[in-house]
């Protein structure tokens, strides 16, 4: 997901203010940045919003790289508006974050040193138009599964963020699937653009939920807090049951022979994606992985002249407000 | 005596002015992309972005309408080759660092907004309709790139001097805007869109304070470029074209 492998902290508080925050939590309250939380849930917390807050903006890069290719001023204008969503959710989520006692140059840091990491689906390239389609579809798409159920996540600020957020990944998704229909049913070369991304895009996707975590203790303790909803494996089976049947719309074939109707458990069957090469992505070594931290790494030293301008001004205008009162 | 004929075809050349240099800028803001130096300038960038590519399907429709050989917005945007662009040279401008990005913004706004202000008076109601609309976003346009124009000029001293590089650097190809010639002068007599040095006084005057706030110099030289709007371009335009118009050149049958 976004926030892949969230390892869960170890917390030494006091144990009946556990039992007490466990509580308030099982009854369905809000945790507030005010209110008292045991200190393994706060790190917990700051390293899943980092991690998905980085992934928005590492990912406006794979769409960002087709935004002047789009083929006509309508695909180019949903394109940008799409990726300023995504600018717009790194926002809010550092804006969480920022609650929780972390600031947005710190979690900058982190990302740019690879102290903290972002989704291994942007590690992946995109290389035709029809990829802006599979991207919306499958990647928008994956993200929808886990975040519909976090906003109902029991930290006050996540949750609202993801209220905001969902609302715009169903549009990201639909004018995904618009351009995989444009593709798919358009000359031959689009339709085979169209397989191809499909084929590239299906397995990254199925990774996007992070390895089988049911027997994980870390997920168990974020359960027990509500800042996991569903298991990896719950989300990945929803996933594919809902994209099974838009594949087979468009009249395109998904990348894995295995994927069969399975009355007895309601659920399609399908292949487990190759989770070395996942390990492999998460550890630096995915086909885009240098290229996107060296993109936001540029962003970040390029931009230094311009941010120390703004504070250098500002601090200007405070002094001469302050000589002339 | 000037002929209906002669006047479409007047209104089609300022209309693809118009358009065409909506469209350039429009593209050169989205190179930035997920580059820009906070996120707030990401959003801000594409906000602006956004709203030149909205603009650029109303003047270039409008364009295709005119000229009534049953080519779209699309066509005139992805079709046509350098020698057709009728955009500013200033807006053709690569994007350089921020600083250059932000200035040409502001050079251009300055006289985007009154020009807008203008031809929302236009005898053509088409115009005049569109003008009122992009009227409101780019009057937001130019106070933001305004207000960093200052931020950034009387900042630190490498903000300032890279806004003075950027200055003198694009001061060159401002007179364009303001220079009319002989197409200018038919829609402006026909009273369906101002004459660009009509624009001059509101520009130099708005031009001035903002420079004098931000402690920046405008150029002494007056030479100025020119050539964008009658279709002579810098070679940076066929490079972008060559991005923009791909996909449509290289599958030319294909809807998207
Ligand atoms: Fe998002
Ligand atoms: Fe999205």
């Amino acid at each position: 997901m976004y926030a892949q492998m969230v390892t869960s902290e170890a917390t030494n508080d006091d144990p009946a203010k556990l039992v007490a925050f466990q509580a308030r939590i099982d009854a369905g309250e809000k945790i507030e940045p005010k209110d008292w939380m045991p200190e393994g849930y706060r790190k917990t917390l700051i390293r899943q919003i980092g991690q998905h807050a980085h992934s928005e903006i590492v990912g406006q890069l794979p769409e960002g790289n087709w935004i002047t290719r789009a083929p006509t001023l309508e695909r180019k204008a949903i394109l940008l508006a799409k990726v300023q969503d995504e600018a717009g959710h790194g926002l809010y989520l550092y804006c969480a974050a920022e609650t929780l006692g972390v600031s947005r140059d710190e979690l900058t840091e982190a990302l740019l040193s690879g102290k903290m990491k972002y989704s291994s689906i942007f590690n992946y390239p995109t290389l035709t138009w029809a990829d802006m389609g599979a991207v919306g579809w499958l990647v928008d798409g994956a993200a929808i599964m886990n975040q519909v159920p976090l906003q109902r996540t029991s930290f006050g600020p996540y949750a609202r963020a993801m209220v905001r957020i969902c609302k715009e990944e169903s549009f990201h998704q639909r004018q995904g699937y618009d351009i995989m229909m444009k593709m798919a049913f358009g000359t031959p070369a689009q339709k085979a653009m169209a397989q191809d991304a499909l084929n590239r895009f299906w397995y990254p996707s199925l990774m996007m939920f992070g390895p089988s975590d049911k027997d994980s203790v870390h997920s168990a303790q974020s359960m027990a807090w509500k800042i996991k909803m569903n298991t990896n494996d719950e989300l990945r089976q929803k996933f594919v049951d809902q994209t099974v049947p838009q594949a087979e719309y468009l009249g395109l074939t998904i990348p894995d022979p295995a994927v069969k109707w399975n009355e007895d458990k309601g659920g399609y069957d399908f292949s487990e994606p190759d989770w070395s090469e996942f390990f492999e992505v998460i550890k630096g070594n995915g086909p885009c992985n240098a290229e996107r931290l060296e993109a936001r790494q540029k962003a970040w030293d390029d931009g230094a002249w311009f941010r120390d301008g703004l504070m250098a001004h500002a601090s200007k205008r405070a002094t001469a407000k302050v000589a002339a009162e | 005596m000037t002929t209906k004929a002669d006047l479409d075809k007047a209104l089609f050349e300022g209309l693809c002015r118009l358009g065409d240099s909506t469209l350039v800028l429009g593209h050169r803001v989205s190179e930035w992309c997920g580059l820009a130096p906070v996120l707030e300038e990401d959003i801000a960038l594409a906000n602006v972005a956004l709203d030149l590519i909205g603009q650029t399907q109303l003047w270039l429709g409008l364009a295709a309408e005119v000229e009534g050989k049953g080519r779209d917005a699309d066509e005139l945007a992805f079709r046509r080759d350098v020698w057709e662009f009728r955009n500013l040279l200033l807006v053709e401008r690569p994007n350089g660092d921020f600083g250059h990005t932000l200035m040409r913004q502001f050079l251009f706004d300055a006289w985007h907004q009154p020009m807008l202000k203008a031809l929302e008076g236009s005898g053509d109601s088409r115009i005049a309709g569109i003008a009122a609309k992009a009227g409101r976003e780019v009057a937001y346009h130019l106070e933001r790139s305004a207000d960093l124009v200052i931020r950034l000029g009387d900042g630190t001293e490498e903000s300032h001097a890279r806004m003075q590089a950027a200055l003198d650097r694009l001061w060159p190809y401002t007179g364009e805007m303001m220079a009319g010639d002989s197409t200018d002068a038919a829609l402006a007599e026909a009273g369906i869109m101002a004459a660009p040095d009509s624009i001059r006084p509101v520009w130099d005057a708005l031009v001035a304070e903002v420079l004098g706030e931000a402690t920046l110099k405008a150029p002494e030289s007056t030479f100025m470029h020119k050539g964008g709007k009658q279709g002579q371009h810098s070679e940076h335009l066929g490079h972008m074209l060559a991005t923009m118009q791909w996909l449509q050149r290289a599958y030319p049958d294909a809807t998207w």
